[in-house]
């Protein structure tokens, strides 16, 4: 296993609601736990992930998904079963649409 | 027509309570997880693969718990077993309409060896606790893993097993039968064999479960209402009378299908007309053809 931390700051939009869990930890498939947080307008994200050595890629899916959404005071946790980037970023906007009612 | 199958556990709960009445108790955000497999360095999930919860079923208060078998084949930890058992102890403590558990899992998480037996064999005492305490308990069985080993005998002490045909309940698993005793004695890459062994029209006739509905949420939610209706009746709790009856059942049922090799024989020995028709009825025709011939007797 491989842990992951993301920061990303000054985001825009905030969340509404409880903490809500999408997708399911299974083999190419992910969970991602959305919850609102007081982080100064920050989202920060945590991923732990069994395939081991991928950083940069999910750098790159992070920084992209930051870039749709531009969450403010968001949590984000993610366990991951060795999801592809699309599917990455599926489940992060299905996570986010829950908060926010709407679309990137 | 919403298929039940298709559906993750947490999309299940609000298709079988009433919409926005499920409160789930620890939730994904409490993080508690299995300390089994991050020792093992394994994926965890931040629910252990089950929701546990109280919510209203047509307006009343019923407890519930649905298992994800998409983590892990829903297999039962130290952690995911105590939520169950957690939340059966509560429905007493609170006097609840009723339980209702949507099985779908492997049986025992083996990553977690004892922690995991002790925690299946704790949910069985829970569970008949619960209806000790005259609180039925009903399982649904209608998930793509089925329901097996620990987890099977599990649904077996509930009040009533509703399945579909899709659904599987048994012991040991079709992989775990060949492994042991030989691809002559199981293939379980022969699906409809799997299916004819292992799925819910058989177990339906062999007395393993009390109604077939077809693959659709409504379906299971309409026969979870009528039967907690129905055992809420009469009475939720064990009696020997009614142990002594089901062990006659199951001695005669061995005597019936000694040496019959195959389902098809199987319900041609209960009487069934035309039992190579059977895999292709639906739910309602099956039932309608099905009853009188049941291992265990009309219910």
């Amino acid at each position: 296993m491989e842990t992951l931390q993301f920061r990303f700051e000054q985001g825009s939009r905030p969340l509404a609601g409880m903490a809500q869990l999408v997708g399911v930890v299974g083999s190419g498939n992910l969970e991602v736990l959305i919850e609102p947080a007081s982080l100064g307008g920050a989202c920060e994200i945590e991923v732990r992930t069994a395939a081991v050595g991928f950083g940069a890629t999910w750098q790159a899916v992070m920084t992209d998904f930051h870039e749709r959404w531009g969450l403010a005071d968001a949590r984000i946790c993610i366990n991951d079963m060795g999801a592809t980037p699309a599917v990455v970023s599926l489940r992060l906007d299905q996570a986010a649409e829950t908060l926010t009612g709407g679309t990137p | 027509m919403s298929s039940y199958l298709e559906l993750t556990a947490r999309q299940r709960i609000p298709a079988i309570f009433d919409p926005g009445s499920f409160e789930e108790l620890l939730p994904p955000s409490a993080r508690v997880v299995s300390p089994h497999l991050a020792q093992l360095d394994a994926p965890v999930s931040f629910d252990d693969g089950v929701v546990v919860g109280r919510g209203l079923l047509d307006g009343r208060v019923v407890f519930g718990a649905a298992q994800e078998g998409g983590f892990m084949g829903g297999a039962v930890g130290e952690v995911h077993g105590a939520k169950l058992v957690g939340m059966l102890r509560r429905a007493i403590d609170e006097r609840a309409h009723a339980v209702l558990l949507l099985l779908e899992s492997g049986g025992v998480r083996l990553h977690e060896a004892n922690a995991g037996l002790i925690a299946v064999s704790e949910v069985m005492r829970a569970m008949l606790d619960a209806r000790a305490a005259d609180i039925p308990v009903v399982a649904l069985v209608g998930g793509a893993n089925g329901c097996f080993g620990g987890m099977g005998i599990s649904a077996r002490c509930a009040n009533t097993v509703i399945m579909s045909e899709e659904g599987r309940l048994a012991m040991s698993g079709p992989e775990v039968i060949e492994t042991a005793n030989g691809v002559e004695e199981f293939d379980s890459r022969d699906r409809a064999l799997v299916w004819r062994t292992t799925g819910g029209k058989h177990r339906y006739l062999l007395g393993d479960c009390q109604v077939l509905v077809p693959d659709d949420t409504a379906a299971f939610r309409a026969a979870a209402v009528q039967a907690i209706a129905d055992i809420r009746a009469g009475s939720a709790s064990l009696t020997l009378e009614g142990l002594l009856d089901e062990q006659a059942m199951l001695a005669r049922r061995l005597l019936d299908t000694a040496g019959l090799a195959d389902p098809v024989d199987v319900w041609r020995q209960l009487g069934v007309p035309d039992p190579g028709a059977v895999p292709m009825l639906e739910a309602d025709a099956f039932m309608q053809l099905a009853a009188p011939y049941r291992a265990g007797g009309q219910r």
